[in-house]
């Protein structure tokens, strides 16, 4: 009751947004708290990179729950979010892409070449990332007017990067697959309830048709 | 007087590695320039090295003795800047203990490594039950700083405190049917969290093995301590194997069994991915691992703007001394 009084407040509104807003950096607030205090270990270049990749990951899945969320719980205002929860899963998948090549491979060019190319699981996660990047550029309200149904058509190549990403994860599963699992999991249901509502769409337009 | 492990059948002269000979140089030197101190058992000692207070591992006092009474000759040392005992001791791969690098220093510290016991069996003469302190009351403990270089290219230098495993070996009488040596780590999912998981790729117990040129190989050691200490549960103990020339996984931590083998024995790693790890698993910067490049390796700790890369070296850089194990072999084959 009270909430649904705040929500309708302005103030609530850029209140909210701005909370949200910070709190998407918190994750990156305590990586960098962590290594300036000696907190990553022996390996820390290492444990960063992890880091980020996750939260990157972690961004690119929150993106896609907005809609199911929304249209299974009528959380309305998630909407508002989408755009900014895209854009720090492609902010945390460049800073994991730049943390590897500066603190791990320290920007060898040997290395590089040879990294981005031949380690298969390396290449997927760049073919993700570079499939987030125009999807980046486009996402503000000025590309969705102008783009109009295009728009959507082409920010369904998120489906794609989540994917990819999922692809970049599973291939270096070593001693253990649990959180593996869980995140496969969770993007065989945000992709799924996609699948179901697109197949129940197919459905009643059929009906629709022969009725 | 250095040579103490000398191998029968190979001439000093063939294994004595420069450093040890210039090592020798460099002691005779100081004998010559008639130092006193040289009388002090303490001159040739194991050393105490100072470390942080939270992490200390003393282990029981009568290997405590044993460490203290050890020495200090330096066979087979590297002269590399060693990797800091914090790091040493909170960057482990023990699986049994959880799969991040932390893990095994946050889980493993209520591990009870003592009484320990070791099963010996299979293709010798004295199989039977040994207590941790049968196993070591024969042999006198040495320090070595060893290179040790992981399979997920990083590595350290670390100073063991330990035996040469073939002197071990010995005692147990192998029959001529032994041509392999199998180790086995504790299973106990009680104490070590990583062997309850159900989604672990690795079957417990973890399962190691060598042939038995490469056990009875003088740079293969079993260690029971590290850092001038006994070694911490996180480490391995109360007892594992160092085979500094193969990437980190073979030397298998916390044995309880040690079995002689007349056909190769199962390997863990090389179950769970026999494409990706070998029984082998010499260090080799020509054979990359299917997912990443074993040419270079990052040396700990890594700072972040300087990833101290270095050159990855065939056999860790122990390529003199073992190079001849596997000669006429094809190591692409044999990984």
């Amino acid at each position: 009751m009270v909430l649904s009084i705040l929500s309708g407040q302005r103030w609530f509104g850029y209140l909210r947004w701005w909370l949200v807003f910070a709190g998407c950096l918190l994750p990156l607030g305590w990586m960098i708290w962590s290594a300036v205090n000696n907190r990553l270990g022996a390996d820390p270049a290492q444990e960063l990179v992890l880091l980020l990749g996750l939260w990157a990951m972690r961004f690119l899945w929150m993106t896609l729950a907005v809609t199911p969320l929304r249209q299974l719980l009528g959380w309305g205002w998630l909407q508002r979010f989408r755009r900014m929860l895209g854009l720090y899963a492609l902010f945390y998948a460049l800073l994991h892409l730049l943390a590897f090549l500066t603190f791990i491979l320290g920007w060898r060019a040997d290395l590089i070449l040879v990294e981005l190319s031949k380690r298969y699981y390396i290449v997927a996660g760049l073919a993700a990332l570079i499939l987030l990047i125009p999807l980046g550029i486009t996402s503000t309200q000025g590309f969705q007017r102008r783009l109009k149904k295009n728009w959507i058509r082409l920010h369904r190549l998120s489906y794609l990067a989540a994917v990819l990403v999922l692809v970049h994860y599973l291939m270096q599963i070593r001693a253990s697959y649990a959180e593996h699992l869980f995140y496969g999991m969770l993007l065989l249901l945000l992709l799924g309830y996609r699948v179901v509502k697109w197949q129940k769409k197919k459905n009643s337009k059929i009906s629709a048709t022969n009725g | 007087m250095m040579l103490i492990n000398k191998p029968p059948d190979i001439k000093s002269s063939e294994i004595t590695p420069e450093s040890v000979y210039r090592q020798r140089r460099l002691f005779m030197k100081s004998v010559a320039a008639g130092v006193a101190m040289l009388a002090s058992p303490s001159l040739l000692a194991i050393p105490n090295y100072p470390k942080p207070g939270d992490r200390h591992y003393p282990g029981p006092e009568w290997l405590q003795q044993m460490i203290r009474q050890g020495s200090n000759e330096r066979v087979f040392a590297t002269d590399e800047p060693m990797t800091p005992y914090v790091d040493v001791t909170g960057h482990n791969n023990f699986y049994e203990f959880g799969i991040g690098k932390r893990d095994p220093l946050e889980h493993a510290q209520e591990f009870r490594t003592d009484p320990w016991k070791v099963e010996i069996s299979g293709e010798v003469s004295k199989p039977g039950q040994y207590t941790l302190e049968d196993i070591l009351k024969p042999h006198t403990l040495e320090e070595r700083i060893y290179r040790l270089r992981c399979v997920e290219a990083w590595s350290m230098v670390i100073p063991w405190i330990g035996f040469p495993l073939g002197d071990l070996l010995k005692r147990f009488e192998p029959t001529g049917n032994a041509h392999y040596v199998e180790f086995v780590t504790l299973h106990d999912p009680e104490q070590m969290p990583g062997q309850r998981s159900s989604f672990s790729t690795i079957r417990w117990p973890y399962v190691e093995g060598l042939r038995m040129d490469e056990a009875m190989h003088p740079l293969t050691i079993m260690a029971v301590g590290v850092y001038g200490d006994a070694l911490p549960p996180q480490n391995g103990a109360p007892l594992r194997l160092v085979v500094p020339w193969k990437y980190g996984f073979k030397s298998i931590k916390s044995i309880v069994a040690i079995r002689f083998h007349e056909q190769m024995p199962d390997t863990s790693w090389n179950l769970a991915a026999p494409n990706e790890y070998g029984f082998y698993a010499n260090v080799n910067p020509q054979v990359n691992h299917p997912r990443w490049s074993q040419a270079t390796e990052r040396r700990l700790p890594s700072p972040f703007f300087n990833p101290n890369r270095i050159d990855t070296q065939l056999f860790n850089g122990y390529a003199e001394e073992v190079a001849s194990l596997y000669q006429g072999m094809d190591l692409r084959q044999w990984f």
